[in-house]
């Protein structure tokens, strides 16, 4: 029993549903709003502290245990994971101060930015698969009213491929938890995995894990990613920010969740058709990356190689390719946030996100630029810079499970990602300095300090990894051990 | 019972798919709103329909019916409705910024 575990959930709630009464006054939004991510990130530090110490926590609420009520389960995994969270909302938040507008700020932006974070955090905890969608729910509808903050044309258009592709593949969820109560009777997921270890994983539970794959497939953009390029490149820059560091890294943990606690018995039908999807969907993704001229195109793009860069660390099912997802995916959370504002940052700047109209950007802004540099080398995993290690971990993993297609494959993404950042940086940051300062479209007063930070967090990440090695290897042991977060929850 | 209800989940997914797939926004909405009643039939059915009286410590018999299918439709109809209720806003806003509404006109975009 530990009631810190509910406390990521119920403190942005809360200060969400408070904001809400006080929705003229921005200065108290702001403030309220700022206390609560930064209470939560320090109590997911308490957690991983608590979790490090005395092993996986749980919360049985209500006090009805587990399997009959809801639990809360923070593993290693999930405390990590909502750190970053909470880092990563943190610069998003600071950033979405000066950028934007007051407009949007009195409607109701600050308690929708606290409610995605609710659903995030709540997903990253939950141990029961029904509260899981339930969560999955709370983010994407806070999703669906920011990403039409501003009621652009654009904007409306992608909106609506994006709700109705996610109101479908949350019906598949649905028939996805039907079919599993009705063959288990159970929907905690540790009383899940016992079940099905009990009686084996026979056809029809594998093809029960097939429709949760195609569902998380869908929310992570794993090969099913047709709806992504568009709806994540129209938001406002925070927005958008936010959404590429946060939305798909829930699909990509509930994957990971599923597949090392649940249906882990056939790794050899359902993470090799994993691992292909990934090298789909890296390979697509780098083809979408290259072949680009628009810079926000191009970032959307780099979110869909991670996203399958980071699944193959999952398909190999060692420690090394597990401890490297977890390690690429944090890296993965702080980076896409930077580089997105960073992004963002540019076409504020020059007025448009054609890689060609815009050009030697570095001379006037001289900070962003190689702040850019700096995240596009971490990208690509340049020795002391944070995705180094996840790539080295992923790649070792896949090789020693003798998937050396699939890290070939990865590796071949990583010269994708180089081109398509070099390009950006080529062509934005260098070269003739087209635009004087007084010609420039924007300012960026105000938005270099959240980006500075998420710079500085990505640096720790990279020269610190000695600091939190031992963590992701606990996490990594953790989630290949089922055994850990069954007897942590019925006890 | 439970038999004729998949049957019937069965008849209501293919009709909400057919929906989808037409081009008009209200069809869509209507179409994933049929798909979201023929989920939750499915969720009551994974349960057991009747399998007993009411699940409450004073009855006195030995079978009970399961709840927890009962108490999952109940916040999955809710989450339906609040969802359906902001796609028909966006759809009708869409209406009135587009002219149209025809999500084929809605293909691409002006940046490319």
């Amino acid at each position: 029993m530990n009631n810190l575990l509910i406390t990521p959930v119920v403190i942005p709630l809360l200060t969400g549903m408070v904001l809400i009464i006080f929705q003229r006054n921005i200065q108290l939004q702001r403030v309220l709003s700022l206390i609560a991510l930064i209470v939560t990130s320090v109590i997911s530090v308490l957690l991983m502290n608590q979790i490090k110490n005395d092993g996986i926590q749980t919360l049985q609420l209500g006090g009805w245990e587990a399997p009959f009520g809801i639990s809360f389960v923070g593993d290693m995994f999930s405390a990590l994971l909502l750190l970053a969270t909470s880092i990563v909302s943190i610069g998003c938040l600071i950033y979405a101060f000066s950028s934007i507008g007051r407009k949007q700020e009195k409607l109701y932006f600050y308690p929708l930015f606290l409610f995605l974070i609710t659903g995030v955090n709540g997903s990253f905890l939950t141990g029961d698969l029904f509260n899981l969608y339930v969560f999955f729910e709370v983010f994407l509808v806070a999703s669906y009213v920011l990403i039409t903050m501003g009621g652009d044309k654009r904007q409306l258009q992608e909106s609506l491929k994006y709700i109705f592709t996610n109101i479908i593949s949350s019906a598949f969820f649905l028939i996805g938890v039907a079919y599993l109560y009705s063959m288990t009777g159970t929907l905690n997921l540790a009383h899940l995995s016992i079940r099905i270890s009990e009686v084996g994983q026979d056809g029809l539970i594998t093809t029960v894990a097939f429709l949760f794959l195609i569902v998380f497939a869908l929310k992570a953009g794993l090969l099913l990613f047709f709806w992504l390029p568009g709806s994540y490149s129209v938001p406002p820059t925070a927005i958008a920010g936010i959404f590429a560091a946060l939305l798909t890294k829930v699909g990509i943990y509930a994957m990971i969740r599923m597949f090392t606690l649940i249906f882990y018995h056939e790794p050899q039908i359902t993470h090799l058709f994993i691992g292909i999807l990934a090298a789909v969907t890296m390979v697509l993704g780098g083809i979408g990356a290259i072949g680009y001229w628009d810079l926000r195109k191009i970032l959307t793009y780099n979110v869909v190689i991670s996203v399958g860069f980071i699944m193959a660390g999952l398909v190999s099912m060692t420690p090394a390719g597990m401890t490297g997802s977890i390690y690429y995916l944090i890296h993965d959370m702080l980076i896409k946030a930077l580089v997105f504002l960073i992004g963002g940052t540019v076409i504020h700047i020059a007025g448009t996100s054609d890689l060609k109209q815009i050009s030697g950007l570095i001379r006037h802004h001289p900070r962003l630029g190689w702040m850019f540099f700096i995240a596009a080398l971490s990208m690509v995993g340049i020795p002391p810079l944070s995705g180094f290690l996840g790539k080295v971990f992923i790649t070792k993993g896949t090789f020693e499970s003798g998937y050396f297609w699939l890290g070939g494959i990865g590796l071949l993404a990583s010269l994708f990602i180089l081109y398509s950042m070099i390009k950006i940086f080529m062509n934005a940051f260098w070269g003739e300095t087209i635009l004087s300062e007084e010609e420039e479209k924007g300012t960026t007063k105000g938005l270099l300090l959240p980006i500075a930070l998420l710079t500085v967090g990505s640096l720790t990440l990279g020269f610190g990894a000695e600091g939190i090695a031992g963590h992701v290897a606990q996490a990594a042991e953790e989630l290949l051990n089922p055994s850990l977060y069954i007897s942590a929850v019925f006890d | 019972m439970e038999t004729l209800i998949v049957i019937l989940v069965g008849i209501l997914i293919s009709i909400g798919t057919y929906l989808i797939l037409s081009r008009q926004f209200l069809r869509i909405v209507l179409g994933a709103s049929i798909v979201g009643h023929a989920v939750n039939l499915l969720l009551i059915t994974s349960g057991g329909l009747k399998t007993g009286s009411a699940p409450l410590l004073g009855e006195k018999t030995a079978g009970f019916t399961d709840a927890i299918p009962q108490a999952l439709i109940l916040t999955a109809i809710v989450i339906n409705f609040a969802v359906t209720a902001l796609v028909l806003v966006l759809c009708y806003r869409a209406y009135q910024n587009f002219g149209t509404d025809d999500m084929e006109q809605l293909r691409g975009s002006e940046h490319e």
